[in-house]
Protein backbone atom coordinates (compact mmCIF):
# COMPACT_ATOMS: atom_id res chain seq x y z
CA UNK A 1 0.00 0.00 0.00
CA UNK A 2 3.07 2.55 1.12
CA UNK A 3 4.55 1.16 -1.91
CA UNK A 4 1.85 1.80 -4.38
CA UNK A 5 1.39 5.51 -2.27
CA UNK A 6 4.86 6.02 -3.09
CA UNK A 7 4.92 5.46 -6.51
CA UNK A 8 1.80 7.74 -7.33
CA UNK A 9 4.16 10.72 -5.26
CA UNK A 10 7.14 9.58 -7.42
CA UNK A 11 5.11 10.25 -10.90
CA UNK A 12 3.43 13.01 -9.48
CA UNK A 13 6.69 15.14 -8.68
CA UNK A 14 8.06 14.09 -12.46
CA UNK A 15 4.68 15.44 -13.94
CA UNK A 16 5.15 18.73 -12.31
CA UNK A 17 8.77 18.61 -13.09
CA UNK A 18 7.42 18.26 -16.96
CA UNK A 19 5.85 21.11 -16.95
CA UNK A 20 8.17 23.42 -15.37
CA UNK A 21 10.86 22.41 -18.14
CA UNK A 22 8.42 22.86 -20.99
CA UNK A 23 6.99 26.12 -19.14
CA UNK A 24 11.03 27.35 -19.19
CA UNK A 25 11.16 28.67 -22.74
CA UNK A 26 12.35 32.45 -23.04
CA UNK A 27 9.04 33.24 -25.00
CA UNK A 28 7.09 35.86 -22.79
CA UNK A 29 3.77 35.82 -22.52
CA UNK A 30 3.04 39.53 -23.68
CA UNK A 31 4.97 38.96 -26.96
CA UNK A 32 2.72 35.93 -28.28
CA UNK A 33 0.38 36.35 -31.00
CA UNK A 34 -3.58 36.11 -30.18
CA UNK A 35 -3.40 34.03 -33.44
CA UNK A 36 -2.27 30.60 -32.90
CA UNK A 37 -1.15 29.91 -35.90
CA UNK A 38 0.80 32.75 -36.61
CA UNK A 39 2.55 32.26 -33.20
CA UNK A 40 3.58 28.60 -34.03
CA UNK A 41 4.98 29.91 -37.48
CA UNK A 42 7.02 32.56 -35.21
CA UNK A 43 8.03 29.76 -32.99
CA UNK A 44 9.25 27.58 -35.16
CA UNK A 45 10.84 30.90 -37.25
CA UNK A 46 12.96 31.76 -34.20
CA UNK A 47 13.63 28.51 -32.97
CA UNK A 48 16.04 28.26 -36.77
CA UNK A 49 16.89 31.83 -36.07
CA UNK A 50 20.73 32.86 -34.10
CA UNK A 51 20.83 35.33 -31.27
CA UNK A 52 23.62 37.22 -31.98
CA UNK A 53 24.72 38.13 -28.88
CA UNK A 54 24.38 34.54 -27.32
CA UNK A 55 25.73 32.88 -30.66
CA UNK A 56 25.07 29.73 -29.58
CA UNK A 57 21.52 30.09 -28.47
CA UNK A 58 18.43 30.21 -30.97
CA UNK A 59 16.05 33.79 -30.12
CA UNK A 60 13.29 31.22 -28.71
CA UNK A 61 15.84 30.20 -26.27
CA UNK A 62 17.46 33.42 -25.80
CA UNK A 63 16.70 35.65 -23.16
CA UNK A 64 19.21 38.17 -24.16
CA UNK A 65 17.69 41.73 -24.77
CA UNK A 66 18.08 41.59 -28.63
CA UNK A 67 16.72 38.75 -28.88
CA UNK A 68 13.49 39.73 -26.95
CA UNK A 69 13.49 42.48 -29.82
CA UNK A 70 13.79 39.84 -32.71
CA UNK A 71 11.39 37.76 -31.40
CA UNK A 72 8.98 40.54 -31.44
CA UNK A 73 10.14 41.71 -35.14
CA UNK A 74 9.55 38.27 -36.45
CA UNK A 75 5.80 38.05 -35.43
CA UNK A 76 5.29 41.82 -36.13
CA UNK A 77 6.44 41.04 -39.98
CA UNK A 78 4.43 37.71 -39.86
CA UNK A 79 1.16 40.07 -38.74
CA UNK A 80 1.96 42.54 -41.79
CA UNK A 81 1.40 39.09 -44.16
CA UNK A 82 5.23 38.63 -44.70
CA UNK A 83 5.94 34.65 -45.48
CA UNK A 84 8.67 32.54 -43.86
CA UNK A 85 11.55 32.96 -45.82
CA UNK A 86 10.83 36.86 -45.90
CA UNK A 87 10.67 37.25 -42.61
CA UNK A 88 14.73 35.51 -42.58
CA UNK A 89 15.69 37.58 -45.17
CA UNK A 90 14.84 40.68 -43.31
CA UNK A 91 17.13 39.17 -41.07
CA UNK A 92 19.55 38.15 -43.01
CA UNK A 93 19.96 41.22 -44.42
CA UNK A 94 21.11 42.95 -41.26
CA UNK A 95 22.99 40.32 -39.32
CA UNK A 96 23.81 38.20 -42.60
CA UNK A 97 23.75 34.33 -43.10
CA UNK A 98 25.14 34.07 -39.38
CA UNK A 99 21.16 35.02 -37.96
CA UNK A 100 20.36 31.77 -39.69
CA UNK A 101 20.97 28.42 -37.74
CA UNK A 102 21.16 26.07 -40.45
CA UNK A 103 23.93 27.41 -42.92
CA UNK A 104 22.72 28.01 -46.80
CA UNK A 105 23.75 26.01 -49.28
CA UNK A 106 25.93 27.82 -51.48
CA UNK A 107 29.42 28.24 -53.22
CA UNK A 108 30.99 29.60 -49.96
CA UNK A 109 29.06 26.87 -47.57
CA UNK A 110 30.45 23.69 -50.24
CA UNK A 111 33.20 22.50 -48.11
CA UNK A 112 30.83 22.52 -45.23
CA UNK A 113 28.53 21.14 -46.40
CA UNK A 114 30.04 18.46 -49.26
CA UNK A 115 33.22 17.93 -46.94
CA UNK A 116 32.46 15.18 -44.58
CA UNK A 117 30.69 12.99 -47.20
CA UNK A 118 33.61 13.61 -49.05
CA UNK A 119 35.83 12.68 -46.30
CA UNK A 120 33.92 9.80 -45.52
CA UNK A 121 33.64 8.08 -49.28
CA UNK A 122 37.39 8.55 -49.43
CA UNK A 123 37.96 6.87 -46.18
CA UNK A 124 35.37 4.31 -47.83
CA UNK A 125 37.14 4.27 -50.81
CA UNK A 126 40.93 3.92 -48.59
CA UNK A 127 39.22 0.39 -46.15
CA UNK A 128 38.09 -1.39 -50.04
CA UNK A 129 41.51 -0.99 -51.39
CA UNK A 130 43.21 -1.97 -47.86
CA UNK A 131 40.74 -5.20 -47.80
CA UNK A 132 40.92 -6.46 -51.04
CA UNK A 133 44.99 -6.60 -51.04
CA UNK A 134 44.25 -8.30 -47.39
CA UNK A 135 42.40 -10.54 -49.60
CA UNK A 136 44.81 -11.04 -52.18
CA UNK A 137 47.78 -12.44 -49.53
CA UNK A 138 45.61 -14.17 -47.85
CA UNK A 139 45.12 -16.57 -51.16
CA UNK A 140 48.41 -16.37 -51.72
CA UNK A 141 49.00 -18.15 -47.66
CA UNK A 142 46.83 -20.52 -48.81
CA UNK A 143 48.74 -22.24 -51.38
CA UNK A 144 50.27 -25.45 -50.17
CA UNK A 145 53.82 -25.95 -49.89
CA UNK A 146 55.58 -27.21 -53.06
CA UNK A 147 57.75 -30.27 -52.41
CA UNK A 148 60.91 -28.32 -52.20
CA UNK A 149 59.54 -26.58 -48.83
CA UNK A 150 57.90 -29.60 -47.45
CA UNK A 151 61.45 -30.74 -47.73
CA UNK A 152 63.16 -27.74 -46.60
CA UNK A 153 61.09 -27.65 -43.39
CA UNK A 154 61.57 -31.70 -42.70
CA UNK A 155 65.44 -30.93 -42.69
CA UNK A 156 64.89 -27.74 -40.41
CA UNK A 157 62.86 -30.15 -38.12
CA UNK A 158 65.21 -33.02 -37.84
CA UNK A 159 66.52 -33.55 -34.55
CA UNK A 160 69.29 -35.58 -35.67
CA UNK A 161 70.62 -32.33 -37.00
CA UNK A 162 72.15 -29.60 -34.71
CA UNK A 163 72.73 -27.40 -37.55
CA UNK A 164 76.35 -28.11 -38.61
CA UNK A 165 75.61 -30.18 -41.67
CA UNK A 166 74.75 -27.48 -43.78
CA UNK A 167 71.70 -29.09 -45.57
CA UNK A 168 70.28 -25.91 -46.18
CA UNK B 1 59.54 -3.62 -56.25
CA UNK B 2 61.47 -1.14 -54.34
CA UNK B 3 59.42 1.38 -55.38
CA UNK B 4 56.47 -0.03 -54.10
CA UNK B 5 58.38 -0.58 -50.95
CA UNK B 6 59.10 3.11 -51.09
CA UNK B 7 55.29 4.08 -51.39
CA UNK B 8 54.36 1.63 -48.63
CA UNK B 9 56.76 3.57 -46.92
CA UNK B 10 55.12 7.04 -47.93
CA UNK B 11 51.82 5.70 -46.55
CA UNK B 12 53.42 5.27 -42.84
CA UNK B 13 53.84 9.14 -43.05
CA UNK B 14 50.29 9.69 -43.61
CA UNK B 15 49.16 10.15 -40.21
CA UNK B 16 52.26 12.66 -39.51
CA UNK B 17 51.24 14.74 -42.69
CA UNK B 18 47.38 15.43 -41.23
CA UNK B 19 48.46 16.18 -37.61
CA UNK B 20 50.53 18.62 -39.18
CA UNK B 21 47.79 20.25 -41.23
CA UNK B 22 45.67 20.18 -38.38
CA UNK B 23 48.00 21.60 -36.37
CA UNK B 24 48.68 24.41 -39.68
CA UNK B 25 45.02 25.43 -39.19
CA UNK B 26 44.66 25.63 -35.89
CA UNK B 27 48.22 28.00 -35.70
CA UNK B 28 46.40 30.20 -38.61
CA UNK B 29 43.20 30.57 -35.91
CA UNK B 30 45.20 31.25 -33.01
CA UNK B 31 47.10 33.95 -35.17
CA UNK B 32 44.20 35.47 -36.44
CA UNK B 33 42.59 35.85 -33.09
CA UNK B 34 46.36 37.68 -31.97
CA UNK B 35 44.85 39.85 -34.46
CA UNK B 36 41.35 40.80 -33.41
CA UNK B 37 39.57 38.25 -35.54
CA UNK B 38 37.85 36.19 -32.62
CA UNK B 39 35.48 33.76 -33.66
CA UNK B 40 32.70 35.38 -32.07
CA UNK B 41 33.12 38.58 -34.81
CA UNK B 42 30.17 38.48 -36.56
CA UNK B 43 31.42 39.19 -40.26
CA UNK B 44 28.71 42.37 -41.20
CA UNK B 45 27.22 42.30 -44.01
CA UNK B 46 26.68 46.07 -44.13
CA UNK B 47 29.99 47.11 -45.47
CA UNK B 48 29.77 48.82 -48.85
CA UNK B 49 25.59 49.10 -48.18
CA UNK B 50 24.13 52.26 -47.82
CA UNK B 51 23.38 53.61 -44.52
CA UNK B 52 19.69 52.14 -43.32
CA UNK B 53 17.32 55.14 -43.74
CA UNK B 54 15.95 56.31 -40.48
CA UNK B 55 15.11 59.84 -39.02
CA UNK B 56 15.03 59.77 -34.96
CA UNK B 57 14.48 62.51 -32.85
CA UNK B 58 17.11 64.08 -31.41
CA UNK B 59 18.25 63.34 -27.83
CA UNK B 60 18.90 66.66 -26.81
CA UNK B 61 15.27 68.17 -26.86
CA UNK B 62 14.45 71.44 -29.18
CA UNK B 63 17.32 70.01 -31.62
CA UNK B 64 15.71 68.90 -35.30
CA UNK B 65 15.40 65.03 -36.42
CA UNK B 66 18.43 63.49 -37.08
CA UNK B 67 17.82 61.67 -40.68
CA UNK B 68 19.93 59.66 -42.77
CA UNK B 69 19.25 62.17 -45.67
CA UNK B 70 21.61 64.67 -43.83
CA UNK B 71 24.70 62.31 -43.62
CA UNK B 72 25.91 62.40 -47.43
CA UNK B 73 28.08 65.07 -48.49
CA UNK B 74 30.98 64.46 -45.55
CA UNK B 75 32.44 61.66 -43.67
CA UNK B 76 30.60 60.27 -40.72
CA UNK B 77 31.22 58.43 -37.63
CA UNK B 78 28.26 56.93 -36.81
CA UNK B 79 28.86 56.08 -32.64
CA UNK B 80 25.88 54.02 -31.07
CA UNK B 81 26.12 54.16 -27.35
CA UNK B 82 24.33 53.92 -24.43
CA UNK B 83 24.40 54.85 -20.41
CA UNK B 84 24.40 51.90 -19.18
CA UNK B 85 27.16 50.58 -21.47
CA UNK B 86 30.61 50.08 -19.52
CA UNK B 87 32.47 50.02 -22.98
CA UNK B 88 31.20 52.85 -24.02
CA UNK B 89 32.50 54.87 -21.19
CA UNK B 90 36.02 53.29 -22.37
CA UNK B 91 35.76 54.34 -26.33
CA UNK B 92 34.08 57.61 -25.00
CA UNK B 93 37.14 59.94 -24.32
CA UNK B 94 38.56 58.91 -27.35
CA UNK B 95 35.89 60.37 -30.41
CA UNK B 96 37.33 63.75 -29.39
CA UNK B 97 40.23 62.84 -31.20
CA UNK B 98 38.23 61.69 -34.15
CA UNK B 99 36.02 65.19 -34.19
CA UNK B 100 39.60 66.71 -34.52
CA UNK B 101 40.25 64.93 -37.07
CA UNK B 102 37.59 66.47 -39.42
CA UNK B 103 35.24 63.36 -39.06
CA UNK B 104 31.47 64.28 -38.40
CA UNK B 105 30.29 62.77 -35.32
CA UNK B 106 26.83 61.39 -35.42
CA UNK B 107 25.76 59.59 -31.73
CA UNK B 108 23.01 57.17 -31.75
CA UNK B 109 21.90 56.60 -28.08
CA UNK B 110 20.66 52.40 -27.80
CA UNK B 111 17.68 51.56 -25.89
CA UNK B 112 18.53 54.39 -23.12
CA UNK B 113 16.55 56.80 -20.86
CA UNK B 114 17.11 60.19 -22.54
CA UNK B 115 17.81 61.42 -19.11
CA UNK B 116 20.29 58.73 -18.04
CA UNK B 117 22.21 59.61 -21.23
CA UNK B 118 21.88 63.48 -20.71
CA UNK B 119 23.50 62.91 -17.65
CA UNK B 120 26.15 60.42 -19.18
CA UNK B 121 27.56 63.32 -21.11
CA UNK B 122 27.03 65.75 -18.54
CA UNK B 123 29.64 64.66 -16.76
CA UNK B 124 31.80 62.80 -19.78
CA UNK B 125 31.95 65.69 -22.35
CA UNK B 126 29.42 65.90 -25.59
CA UNK B 127 31.69 65.50 -28.59
CA UNK B 128 28.98 64.67 -30.69
CA UNK B 129 27.45 66.82 -33.42
CA UNK B 130 24.31 65.43 -33.36
CA UNK B 131 22.67 62.43 -31.08
CA UNK B 132 19.80 60.41 -32.35
CA UNK B 133 17.59 58.68 -29.80
CA UNK B 134 16.96 55.29 -30.78
CA UNK B 135 14.89 53.99 -27.91
CA UNK B 136 13.52 51.04 -29.15
CA UNK B 137 16.61 49.80 -30.80
CA UNK B 138 14.84 49.79 -34.09
CA UNK B 139 17.07 51.75 -36.05
CA UNK B 140 20.05 49.79 -34.60
CA UNK B 141 18.65 46.70 -35.54
CA UNK B 142 18.58 47.87 -39.37
CA UNK B 143 22.22 48.66 -38.66
CA UNK B 144 23.00 45.55 -37.86
CA UNK B 145 24.32 45.99 -33.93
CA UNK B 146 24.41 43.38 -31.29
CA UNK B 147 26.86 44.44 -29.08
CA UNK B 148 27.54 48.32 -27.94
CA UNK B 149 29.51 50.44 -28.61
CA UNK B 150 29.39 49.72 -32.64
CA UNK B 151 30.89 52.69 -35.03
CA UNK B 152 30.27 52.91 -38.69
CA UNK B 153 32.21 54.78 -40.77
CA UNK B 154 30.26 56.69 -43.74
CA UNK B 155 31.60 58.00 -46.69
CA UNK B 156 30.30 61.14 -48.94
CA UNK B 157 27.87 58.88 -50.88
CA UNK B 158 26.32 57.62 -47.42
CA UNK B 159 27.61 54.10 -48.09
CA UNK B 160 28.84 52.14 -44.93
CA UNK B 161 32.59 51.56 -45.21
CA UNK B 162 33.85 50.04 -41.90
CA UNK B 163 32.44 48.98 -38.99
CA UNK B 164 33.82 48.10 -35.26
CA UNK B 165 31.72 46.03 -33.01
CA UNK B 166 33.14 46.54 -29.53
CA UNK B 167 35.21 49.93 -28.19
CA UNK B 168 37.65 51.70 -30.75
CA UNK B 169 40.69 51.71 -29.15
CA UNK B 170 43.35 54.22 -29.79
CA UNK B 171 45.43 51.68 -32.37
CA UNK B 172 42.45 51.07 -34.05
CA UNK B 173 41.34 55.25 -34.38
CA UNK B 174 45.08 55.72 -35.69
CA UNK B 175 45.63 52.86 -37.84
CA UNK B 176 42.61 52.16 -39.38
CA UNK B 177 39.96 54.49 -38.91
CA UNK B 178 41.79 58.09 -39.30
CA UNK B 179 43.64 56.78 -42.75
CA UNK B 180 40.53 55.47 -43.78
CA UNK B 181 38.95 58.59 -43.93
CA UNK B 182 41.76 60.23 -45.10
CA UNK B 183 40.65 58.38 -48.39
CA UNK B 184 37.36 58.97 -48.32
CA UNK B 185 37.44 62.63 -47.82
CA UNK B 186 40.29 62.91 -51.17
Amino acid sequence: MTLRRNFVCVCAVALVLLGLQGAAFAVQPDEMLANPQLESRARVLSEGLRCPVCQNQSIDDSDADLAHDLRVIVRQRLQSGDTDAQVKQYLVDRYGDYVLLEPPFKTSTLVLWLGAPLILLAALGVALVFYRRRQETSEDTQRPLSAEEQKKIAALMDPQDDGRKGTL
Amino acid sequence: MRDTMFLRRLTLFFPMAIFLTLVGFFFYRLVLIEKGNTPNMIPSVMINRPVPVFALPSLISGKPLVASAALKGKVTLIDVFASWCVPCRVEHPLLASIKEAGIALVGINYKDRPEDALLWLEKLGDPYDAIASDRDGRVAIDFGVYGVPESYLIDKQGVIRFKQTGPLTPEDIRDRLLPLAKELNK
